[in-house]
């Protein structure tokens, strides 16, 4: 365990909100969170009920299951003391969203509030509500950073993952150039509308290359698999991986995509 | 307008591969950003600016018939006319009766959004009235026979070497020899040209960027003076403006116009801001001699009152627009009508039926770049949405897509039946994947994989590593 994790005779009960990416694609990632919560001072559970935030269907207009989705996870979750999920965009959607999803029902609104003020984006909670200011891992190479759009705008992710990395051992940073910028995911955007998509990435992909990094990290698993795939079509060698994993000194796994 | 929203998406593949397009679209991505932050650095209460203008106008918007009775009744005060416009058609017949009195032959135009809402130019030119375009991009457009693809830069889609070219096919007189090779060259060209324009016109039009309650002044800001011109010089006055443009007093116009310019452009004003009240007085040594304001609903009241009210705020700073990976990857003409970019978005749908511009609001990645430098706070990622779910509850979206969302709500409602499917289908994807970890093509997934490539899953998912893991250590 980290000198500066705060150490607590009763630990916060923390729920890992997995996020269905997380849970299909990437379970490294969902691990790498587990440990570093552990080593945050926290008894963390996963509870089995949950599937997905609801994003998909939220974000192409379909409010009723969207919000059956919804109580669904705030009744699997509220119990805890909080919610934490390795994903901004996933985070920002329990905490600013929910609450938006069931304004104006005063059946829900006080429930729907205490629920998602516990809830937060991984990174953040360990630095904000944990007080962590270093990790106990080491990795080696140079790594850029992309903001992913929802943990930068709906949740000030910025700082947070940036203070960690500095304290991997032997792992340099190189700022990303546009780094605030959207990878051209945006969920179901990325399928309705392919080529836009792949403008968009694509200058992504190029700010990466030029970055000088052999590792590219983010918070979010969307982003990530979406600039991979970009990075590998293009024949660019640069490692993918959720920021979780380098933070958990787990990078002895295969990278996103695999290796070139 | 010919309107081309419904196109959305095959006007976007084809600005993709518009090679002059992208070259014009590097501009908007690396200018307008960076002034904009210069300009909000340098002013620390930029944030209580903006809280200042939101409530503003929303007070405005909240008593927006008390306004507007009390503009009309000052502009007829200062000796001026309005006219209420329902439509765009209402709108072109008042402005061709006015035009008909005065027997008027050309118009010269600046400043007006407001005229490519409703269709003027080619309004006109079908009646015989001669529109001249002043401002220098829309001048250019002009020539090109084109529409703005930008709210405040509408030629920002061209390249200086375009125009050029269009200057020398258009301009006779133009000497072969002459160096165009600089924008202030091409700038003193049109200017030549225009300046004789203003004097000759019948009547000169204008938009504005407020509507003066406590005056009943007309508001323009501009940076080329032709605003000016084009108002003082005409004969004639007309103002083109729609309902949501009303502040109640000078002391309004003033703070919204600090974040304006610095939201728009960078600049802490524009160079000109120029008030208008009323035609010209015996004592005044020039101005018009009538002053017609031409106020245009054209759907905006059905706003009101609606989820959509937040819209009316917008000031057309372009800031959304500028800030927008999908403006910047497509251009402005992609989105098929006036108001491009995620103002547009929101904007378009709620002017010309979201029947007609569906595309518009799902055309973004939800990034927030655009709320988050919005002057006005306008939450326009939340009310694309709401326009989704408009769509949604008509069953406008493509049958496959509503279908696919449905298993997929399905399944994440039902988290038993979900967990069994997906510990299925996830070593299954891994398999396929191969030893690459990667696919470069799937069936299904041909709108990732045309461009990108999928990773593969890890195989077992998340879930079922971690109850296998947390069953061995009960044991």
């Amino acid at each position: 365990m980290n000198e500066n994790a705060v150490r607590h005779d009763n630990p916060p009960r923390v729920a890992l909100f997995v996020t269905c990416l997380v849970d299909l694609f990437r379970p490294s990632v969902g691990f790498a969170a587990i440990k570093l919560l552990e080593e945050a001072g926290c008894a963390v559970s996963v509870p089995t009920a949950q599937t997905c935030c609801g994003q998909p269907t939220y974000n192409s207009g379909d409010r009723a299951d969207t919000r059956a989705i919804a109580e669904q996870v705030i009744a699997a979750f509220e119990d805890f003391d909080h919610v934490v999920a390795p994903s901004g965009s996933c985070a920002a959607m329990l905490k600013k969203h929910y609450p938006e999803l069931f304004a104006g029902d005063p059946a829900w609104e006080d429930r729907v509030a205490a629920f998602s003020g516990k809830v937060h984006e991984l990174v953040s909670f360990l630095t904000d509500v944990r007080g962590m200011t270093a990790v106990a891992a080491a990795v080696s190479g140079t790594a850029t950073y992309h903001d992913s759009c929802s943990g930068l705008r709906e949740l000030g992710v910025k700082r947070q993952p940036r203070l960690l990395l500095e304290s991997v051992e032997g792992l340099e940073l190189a700022e990303l150039k546009d780094a605030e910028v959207c990878c051209g995911f945006g969920g179901t955007f990325c399928v309705k509308y392919p080529d836009i998509s792949n403008a968009i990435v694509t200058k992504k992909a190029r700010n990466v290359g030029m970055s000088g990094a052999d590792m590219l990290l983010a918070g979010d698993l969307g982003c990530l698999m979406n600039m991979d795939g970009k990075l590998k079509r293009e024949g660019i060698a640069v490692e993918v991986r959720h920021v979780a994993e380098v933070l958990a000194g787990m990078t002895d796994t295969p990278p996103i995509g695999g290796r070139l | 307008m010919q309107i081309t929203s419904q196109t959305f998406k095959a006007n976007s593949v084809k600005a993709l591969a518009d090679v002059d397009l992208q070259r014009a679209l590097g501009n908007v991505e690396r200018g307008f950003i960076d002034k904009r932050q210069k300009a909000v650095d340098a002013l620390p209460e930029f944030d209580a600016l903006r809280d200042n203008a939101v409530a503003i106008k929303n007070h405005t918007l909240k008593h927006l018939d008390l306004y507007i009775e009390a503009y009309v009744a000052k502009v007829q005060a200062s000796g001026g006319i309005v006219h209420f416009a329902e439509d765009a058609d209402h709108a072109n017949q008042i402005f061709l009766d006015i035009a008909r009195r005065r027997k008027a032959k050309t118009v010269t135009k600046g400043k007006t959004m407001i005229s490519e809402e409703i269709g003027l130019n080619a309004f006109l030119e079908k009646n015989g009235i001669v529109p001249i375009e002043t401002d220098l991009g829309e001048y250019i457009i002009q020539l090109r026979g084109e529409h703005p693809s930008h709210i405040i830069a509408p030629a920002v889609h061209v390249n200086r070497d375009q125009v050029e070219a269009d200057f020398r096919r258009v301009h006779v007189d133009l000497d072969p020899m002459r160096s165009l090779v600089e924008p202030e060259m091409l700038l003193g060209e049109a200017r030549q040209i225009l300046r004789q324009k203003y004097g000759e016109a019948d009547i000169g039009v204008t938009g504005a960027n407020f509507l003066i309650a406590e005056t009943g002044s007309s508001v323009i800001v501009t940076n080329e003076g032709n605003g000016d011109l084009t108002q003082l010089l005409g004969k004639c006055h007309v103002v083109l403006a729609s309902i949501e443009k009303l502040v109640p007093t000078l002391e309004d116009m003033a703070q919204i116009l600090r974040v304006l310019a610095r939201s728009a452009t960078g600049q802490d004003m524009s160079v000109y801001t120029t008030l208008s009240t009323g035609p010209k007085r015996p004592e005044d040594p020039d101005g018009p001699e009538e002053y017609h304001v031409i106020l245009l609903d054209n759907g905006r009241s059905n706003m009101l009152g609606t989820e959509f009210e937040d819209m009316l705020r917008c000031i057309r700073c372009g800031a959304c627009m500028n800030h927008c990976p999908v403006y910047h990857a497509v251009g402005g003409h992609s989105y098929g009508w006036v108001y491009p970019g995620p103002m547009g978005a929101v904007l378009t749908p709620s002017l010309i039926g979201v029947e007609k511009a569906g595309h518009l609001p799902n055309a973004s990645t939800f990034c927030g770049r655009c709320e988050s430098v919005c002057p006005m706070r306008i939450p326009l990622p939340k009310m694309m949405r709401h326009w989704r779910e408009k769509e949604f509850e008509s069953h406008l979206q493509p049958t496959t897509q509503r279908a696919g969302l449905g298993v997929w709500a399905f399944f994440a409602r039902h988290p038993k039946l979900y967990r069994a499917a997906v510990s299925i289908a996830m070593p299954l994807l891994k398999r396929a994947g191969g030893s690459k970890r990667r696919f470069t093509s799937l069936p299904l997934a041909g709108g990732w994989t045309k461009w990108r490539d999928l990773p593969a899953p890890e195989g077992k998912t998340f879930m079922q590593q971690y109850a296998a893991r947390t069953n061995g250590a009960g044991r």
